[in-house]
């Protein structure tokens, strides 16, 4: 929404400065979006007339023009193809500076002949990119006149921001209540004298509903205009248009558009001659058309409101005229619309068919029911002004939509819920002037208001609506700051215990030399497909691209693609992770949280000292067990599995379990033909932790931690090497030794592991310490015997292992 | 080098001559003195104190000896024998240093050779930028709470005041699911929640009042340009009770905004708007100065807006069966990655999630700058 600050004085009798209003409209809630000072880039410039123009003597494209601009005569060469004797333009003097070159004209001799200035473009000011000629003013513009005057550009135009429910401030008028209310002065009357009616129009209106529809056009006012003559627009209106951005087109559409941009009253005014028979206004039939006056041909369903004669549609009400029944310039009779359309159906037809209008934008926000006929008037004498003719009586169907609303306010809310302490008579008074009308009264015992909503103001429903409209009024600046009420506690922890774990697990892999990323939470389906996702659920229907339009199965697809990117890029070796959301299904309980994390490549950077390796599934599954492990999972009592899904390598991967069902984390490489699909060069390792599957911590009653026993003696190491088959894990050796005397024994730990040689194939080596600590004496050699006895006896029943001869 | 055992005679008769005694301890001193390195050393200790050494023949011999001469002769060879050991020893110890001495400057290495690789992994700017809203907004008494990013649009629309042919649903340019939800029949699509508001609902709908949340999290438009993307986070806040009116609303988010931006004096400015889930409604303007090319918070005359608040509107109290006559309260929502980028003066919207490395490393955070309040932002 845009006008100049002198169209807003039409309405708004003020002594206010533009400053001052600006800061006003941003605080009473109309945000200035900028305020466009149009003449900035034609100071210095005047109206200059061209006298006399010859051809350039040495160059043939080039005029040698003497341009007088009010007090002298100065000889400019131009080369603008339409300078010519007789022209009328913009003359910048020698010296001034051209703001859309950035130069500073100087005489210059050009081909033999001294240029002393310059006729200007209108890309030279800044007006637009037009630099195909010269900028031509009318002939009646005196040369010596800023330019900026001439050209009707010396009014700033003021932009503002209107939010959807204040349709009432889509007219220059409803921005000017605002600010008388907000004490910018007054709002300057409305003329409204009815125009009388000449004769009875030959068109009638019928409104063509049942009772369920009718609220689609509850109200039609129409009038007809006979020996109208539709000539170009006077220069004011055609300013105006151009000054909000509207092209003028001929008198009856520029006076619909001035209607709608001044008052907010959409009008559409119908070509009479070709209206076969009545008006009615119904529903349209699901196939009809419509040529609109944009060009297009609009299919309609059997839910929009159409104006239609004889012949079917003429106009989409509320949305857009029809190409058949539009004004030309031969347009003798015309019918005049001005009608309310319900705001829920007229935004419903606009989306079908996708036409934004400025009439739509108006009534889908709700126009003012009870100014159809105060409208029509000032339209009709626009009219007759402009463009001569003779009023019909007008045609009236239908009756105003109820619109009344009574609304009670306790005065004590203004400060209970608005904040601000303000006596009655300021309430009533800003009340007042934003057209509402408050009578004393009590709530529950409660001083009170009993407030009508004025019909411009569909948007005011309840008491805090109220509230909000004095506060707005009075100055949210104006309302005291008070500080939070704690309830005299210490705040309480921000965070409950699954998103401490996830802070720490983010904090820990950093710290572990993985480097945070967020990605979407969408990629395309092929990269899903390749991690078990893509399920239909899951696949949006307006995805920006269609590489983004599946939700995430897993975050190690995302990550995998930003290594390969940062690949591309030179930077190989990637260590990433992310934790968020991973999505099984669209409903709430299909959503769980993931940290995922992928190294690639290289361990690190080559070194002097130490050469890198291939990162691989050992990378991975101490990054997975580190968080695990500060996450407040036992690790020890955590089995690692071979039984990771098909996006990892099938021998170089597993899942960490905890007891027979409860699956904590997935890691392992990634199957190379997974990175070969994703045009990754491996080896890749990743691994993703589910944060929801995690037990959860137990709140203990005490933070207290046990009792510290540290044993008096030495502990003691024996190491032992077993022989057993392939297939026996390394987890199953250590186990077995560990539980082959679980008092005394307090470790185990694997250091070696060895395959072929004279083992045979089928046959590994596992070399294990076994540590004893002795609590209440040293041991003695048997002792210490005995036990290792039971170690290779425990480990041999358990696994078939034998000690390595 | 050798030692010849020393002739028995010293001891052997009973005449021994005290000056004998002093010849050996000469001689051995010398020998020490003369030593080259621990070997030559120990051959000396062996040859003179050894089981068959010199001083040790001679302790041999005593036993022969009257009672008279045998304690002046043991006495004076085991003054002997404690001296040389301790010669040895000490220019043993001498002779340790200086060897390990010259292996260490021979061992010298180029200090400048960079150390073995260590991976760098920082914290991602919205991580961090998160942990500071929330760690300001917990002091302030608010907690978190979370929702699903997929939500009905009962849940993220028509709960908060914006039913379906509302004009504010499509400044949001929702993105689409094909399933439907529970709530609202035909109309009720699955979306990807356009703000993190829903979560206010559920937490209204699955517990009472009074309601004191934060709700960080992931938001989605269908919107992609230099300054929209198509995934965003925000924060969301939520306090409902009997008695929080705009003025603690004001408080709340002043605090915020200066503890965040760390500018005690940061001017604070709040101006009417319209959100349907909140009224009255208002966007907040921070100061600021954009001169010379410069954009510096908490200076000069100019505004940049940054988040938006309001009292919680009845009817969204009503749909979620939190009676609108007891309680009363604010909401206020900010976009995490329009802080960030003010705060840390990151230029593109986009970037964040492009996992470039070079910008992680550059616009990351040490896993160890943890925010509080306590240890600062």
């Amino acid at each position: 929404m845009k006008f100049p600050f002198g169209w807003l004085k039409e309405h708004l009798d003020t002594e206010a400065s533009l400053d001052d209003v600006v800061e006003r409209l941003t605080m009473t809630g109309l945000e200035i979006d900028k305020v466009h000072d149009r003449a900035k880039d034609l100071k210095g410039f005047v109206v200059g007339h061209v006298t006399a123009a010859e051809k350039h003597p040495d160059a043939d494209k080039l005029t040698v023009c003497q341009v007088d601009d009010g007090s002298t005569t100065h000889e400019v060469v131009c080369g603008a193809p339409n300078a010519r004797a007789g022209l009328t333009g913009v003359f910048a003097p020698s010296g001034s500076y051209i703001p859309g070159t950035g130069i500073t004209l100087k005489p210059t001799e050009i081909r033999g002949v001294t240029s002393n200035g310059m006729l200007l473009s209108e890309r030279e000011v800044n007006l637009s990119d037009e630099h195909d000629g010269i900028i031509e003013l009318p002939d009646d513009a005196k040369p010596g006149t800023p330019a900026a005057d001439a050209m009707g550009l010396s009014d700033p135009v003021i932009e503002i921001e209107i939010t959807p429910n204040r349709g009432d401030c889509l007219g220059v008028r409803g921005v000017a209540r605002d600010l008388a209310a907000a004490g910018m002065g007054t709002l300057k009357p409305l003329d409204t004298n009815p125009v009388p009616g000449a004769f009875e129009s030959p068109i009638k209106v019928h409104l063509d509903f049942d009772g369920e529809t009718g609220n689609a056009c509850p109200y039609f006012v129409g009038r007809f205009i006979r020996g109208v003559k539709n000539t170009e627009s006077p220069k004011w209106l055609r300013d105006k248009l151009l000054a909000v951005g509207l092209r003028p087109i001929s008198a009856l559409v520029d006076i619909t558009n001035l209607m709608t941009m001044d008052l907010g009253r959409p009008l559409h005014v119908f070509d009479a001659a070709k209206v076969a028979g009545d008006l009615r206004v119904r529903l349209s039939k699901k196939g009809e058309k419509l040529a609109a006056l944009d060009g297009t041909e609009y299919e309609l369903d059997d839910a929009m409101t159409v104006i239609a004669d004889d012949n079917g549609p003429e106009a989409l009400g509320g949305v857009i005229g029809g190409e058949a029944s539009g004004c030309t310039e031969e347009t003798v009779d015309v019918f005049v619309e001005s009608a309310f359309f319900d705001p829920v159906r007229t935004a419903m037809t606009g989306r079908k068919l996708n036409v934004m209008s400025d009439a739509r934008y108006r009534f889908e926000r709700g126009v003012d029911p009870a100014f159809l006929v105060d409208g029509m008037e000032i339209a009709t004498r626009l009219i007759l002004d402009l463009c001569g003719g003779e009023a019909s009586a007008p045609v009236i169907a239908g009756a105003e939509p109820n619109w009344k609303n009574d609304i009670g306010l306790r005065l004590g809310r203004i400060e209970s819920f608005g904040g601000l302490k303000l006596d009655k008579a300021k309430v009533v008074e800003i009340l007042s002037v934003l057209g509402f009308e408050a009578q004393d009264t009590k709530v529950d015992g409660e001083a009170a208001l009993t407030v009508s909503v004025p019909s411009w103001r569909s948007d005011i429903v309840g008491e805090p609506c109220l509230v909000e409209e004095v506060v707005r009024i009075h100055g949210y600046d104006t309302i005291p700051a008070v500080p939070m009420n704690l309830e005299n506690h210490l705040p309480q922890p921000a965070l409950n215990a699954g998103q401490v774990r996830r802070s720490r697990a983010r904090r820990l892999l950093a710290g572990r030399g993985l480097m945070e990323a967020v990605t979407y939470s969408f990629l395309s389906g092929r990269h899903a497909a390749l991690f078990g996702g893509g399920a239909d659920a899951l696949k949006l229907i307006n995805p920006i691209s269609s590489d983004l339009d599946i939700m995430r199965p897993s975050l190690l697809p995302n990550l995998i693609a930003a290594a390969a990117r940062n690949t591309d890029r030179g930077t190989a070796d990637a260590a990433l992770f992310e934790i968020g959301p991973r999505f099984s299904g669209d409903k709430p309980d299909d959503q769980d949280m993931v940290g995922a994390g992928i190294r690639s490549g290289q361990s690190g950077g080559r070194h002097w000292n130490e050469a890198p390796r291939p990162v691989d599934v050992f990378d991975a599954k101490a990054d997975a067990l580190a968080v695990l492990g500060a996450m407040g999972i036992a690790v020890d009592k955590v089995d690692a599995v071979g039984e990771a899904p098909g996006w990892y390598h099938p021998g170089h991967s597993g899942i960490l379990r905890l007891g027979p069902k409860m699956i904590l984390a997935h890691f392992g490489e990634i199957h190379p033909r997974v990175l070969k699909d994703m045009d990754i060069k491996g080896p890749v390792c990743g691994f993703e932790i589910f944060f929801d599957a995690l037990p959860e911590q137990k709140d203990k009653k005490s933070k207290a931690r046990p009792y510290l026993d540290l044993p008096q003696f030495q502990p003691v190491e024996r190491d032992f090497a077993f022989v057993v088959d392939e297939g026996v894990s390394a987890a199953q050796v250590l186990s077995a030794a560990r539980g082959a005397d679980k008092k005394m024994i307090s470790d185990v730990s694997l250091f070696d592991v060895f395959q072929g040689g004279d083992m045979g194939g089928a046959k590994k080596s596992l070399a294990l310490t076994v540590v004893l600590q002795p609590t209440d004496k040293t041991l003695t050699d048997a002792e210490i015997d005995t036990i290792a006895e039971k170690v290779v006896a425990n480990v041999n029943r358990t696994t078939g292992g034998v000690l390595r001869g | 080098m050798g030692y010849e055992a020393a002739p028995f005679y010293i001891l052997g008769a009973e005449t021994a001559k005290m000056s004998e005694l002093d010849s050996l301890r000469s001689e051995l001193m010398a020998a020490v003195d003369a030593a080259d390195g621990l070997d030559d050393l120990e051959n000396i200790r062996v040859s003179a104190l050894g089981k068959k050494g010199r001083i040790t023949d001679l302790m041999k011999g005593l036993g022969g000896m009257d009672p008279e001469a045998r304690k002046q002769a043991g006495q004076a060879l085991n003054a002997l024998k404690n001296d040389v050991a301790a010669a040895i020893e000490a220019k043993k110890s001498a002779s340790a240093d200086s060897e390990l001495d010259a292996k260490l400057a021979a061992e010298t290495v180029d200090i400048s050779l960079p150390v073995r690789p260590e991976r760098e992994g920082l914290i991602h700017p919205i991580s961090q930028t998160m942990d500071e809203a929330i760690a300001i907004l917990g002091e302030l008494g608010l907690s978190v709470a979370e929702g699903p990013d997929i939500e009905d649009d009962w849940h993220n629309f028509t709960a908060l005041n914006i039913p379906p042919d509302h004009p504010a649903r499509q400044e949001h340019d929702t993105f689409y699911l094909p399933g439907q939800g529970g709530e609202g029949g035909e109309e009720d699509r699955m979306v990807l929640r356009t703000h993190t508001s829903p979560v206010q609902i559920r937490t209204m709908m699955t517990s009472e009042p009074p309601f004191r949340i934060i709700v960080p999290g992931r938001t989605y438009r269908c919107d992609y340009d230099a300054t929209h993307s198509p995934m965003f986070h925000q924060i969301e806040g939520l306090v409902v009770d009997e008695d929080t009116h705009m003025g603690h609303l004001k408080g709340c988010i002043i605090d915020f905004c200066r503890a965040f931006f760390g500018v005690d004096d940061l001017p604070v400015r709040f101006r009417p708007s319209y959100f349907p889930f909140t009224e009255p409604s208002a966007e907040v303007d921070i100061g600021c100065t954009r001169e010379g090319g410069e954009f510096r918070i908490g200076h000069g005359d100019d505004w940049l807006e940054i988040l938006g608040c309001g009292m919680v509107n009845t009817k969204v109290l009503e749909n979620c069966n939190v009676d609108p006559d007891k309680y009363q309260g604010f909401a206020f929502g900010i976009g995490i990655e329009r802080l960030a980028m003010l705060k840390y003066g990151i230029p593109d919207l986009r970037t964040f999630y492009e996992s470039d490395l070079r910008w992680l490393r550059h616009y990351g955070f040490s896993a160890l700058h943890v925010p509080s309040m306590v240890g600062g932002l």
